[in-house]
């Protein structure tokens, strides 16, 4: 009883309280840092951007052709030009005496390019005109005048990729096309 | 009945949260301040550019040019390489300017002002981009930084990222360039595009 009540016991009592307190302090609240993370993981999963850019590979013509007998002869029956317009528009004809210049749009275009596609295939087959081994389908000149976007090429491009055509190219429209088109 | 623990553990919660953070902290490449916001059409292309080793020439909405190559030691020597072509030295400060840059649509007059200025500045500057004059070889200044580009980055991988809206003309101009300088293989930068499901035959 007499212990209870002295100095002594009231100190080793204050002693153990701190040492329980020092106990305690080695548990330190991770909240924050948790919190932190969290934050850290939003902004991350926020600001990545997951796709990357895709590239459409482009093969010019050769600008200087130095031998016109290398040059591949096609068939005025297998060639095609689309011009593209302004305002989104589409030109085309078939072949190269008397064009008459068809108008179109970039949602009806795919159906007219297979449908020239299927129709050249199948003259070729009847034919039998190859080249280099196969039968190589229609032709195609594309001809972006000075009134597109660079969208209407790029989207050209496509198509020529969804249609499956082999052979097309970006080339340059003559004095006369531009006069066959409608402002 | 003694009160249930109410606690639960949130070790592995937290492990996988900074586990994450590892990952994209690691993963995350911040995108250089472009000198122009380009929105590139879409295709249903698949394939990827390289991510190293290309030649990026933009084409603005209207129609100004800008030109980027990719890795820093390889712009510092394009720098030099211009500077020979143009008869301006440039100081190693102005070298390292432009090679921490990113596209660049400074015309060779006024290149060394620009690589003086301070970053801050120099995000103010309203570039007017890189003059392309097909009829005239030397003022053709997109061409010598191809021909430069292709000798500084060994060969590199050349990319146009135009802009939907940017007229043909434009287009044009870059297609000739690079006609003129024997580049006849490129690739146009797109966004992605779901192919249609079944081809029309």
């Amino acid at each position: 009883m007499a212990e209870l009540q002295s100095g002594d016991d009231g100190h080793k009592g204050k002693k153990r309280g701190g040492v329980r307190a020092k106990k305690m302090s080695t548990r330190i609240d991770m909240t924050p840092m948790v919190d932190l993370g969290f934050l850290l993981v939003t902004f991350f999963i926020l600001t990545t951007t997951m796709s990357k850019p895709k590239a459409m590979q482009v093969v010019m013509p050769d600008k200087e052709v130095k031998d016109s007998t290398q040059m591949s002869k096609i068939r005025e029956s297998e060639a095609m030009t689309i011009l593209l317009g302004s305002n989104d528009r589409i030109f085309y004809y078939y072949g190269q005496t008397q064009p008459t210049v068809e108008v179109t749009y970039f949602n009806k275009v795919r159906k007219v390019i297979n449908d020239k596609n299927a129709e050249v295939l199948a003259l070729q087959k009847a034919n039998d005109w190859q080249a280099n081994g196969n039968y190589n389908g229609v032709y195609i000149g594309i001809k972006p005048t000075d009134g597109s976007k660079y969208e209407n090429l790029v989207n050209m491009l496509d198509e020529m990729k969804i249609t499956g055509v082999k052979s097309y190219a970006i080339l340059d429209p003559s004095v006369e096309e531009l006069e066959m088109l409608p402002k | 009945m003694p009160k249930g623990n109410v606690s639960i553990d949130m070790t592995p919660m937290v492990d996988m949260a900074f586990l994450l953070v590892t990952f994209f902290i690691l993963t995350t490449q911040f995108r250089p301040d472009e000198p122009v916001q380009v929105v590139t059409p879409s295709s249903t292309s698949v394939s990827n550019p390289p991510e190293h080793g290309k030649v990026i020439i933009t084409i603005a909405p209207d129609s100004r040019l800008f030109f980027d190559l990719d890795n820093q030691n390889f712009r510092k020597s394009l720098i030099q390489k211009m500077g020979d072509s143009y008869n301006i030295a440039f100081t190693i400060d102005e070298q390292n300017a432009f090679a921490t840059g990113s596209s660049i649509g400074i015309p060779m007059g006024g290149m060394k002002t620009y690589l003086d200025m301070s970053p801050e500045e120099r995000k103010k500057v309203e570039q007017p981009g890189i003059p392309v004059d097909t009829s005239q070889n030397l003022s053709n200044e997109l061409g010598v930084w191809l021909v430069n580009a292709r000798i500084a980055g060994n060969n590199p991988v050349i990319l146009i990222k135009g802009d939907s809206k940017s007229n043909y003309p434009a287009v044009k101009n870059v297609f000739k360039t690079l006609a003129d300088r024997k580049v006849s293989k490129f690739g146009l930068i797109t966004a992605d595009e779901a192919a249609p499901v079944e081809p029309i035959k």
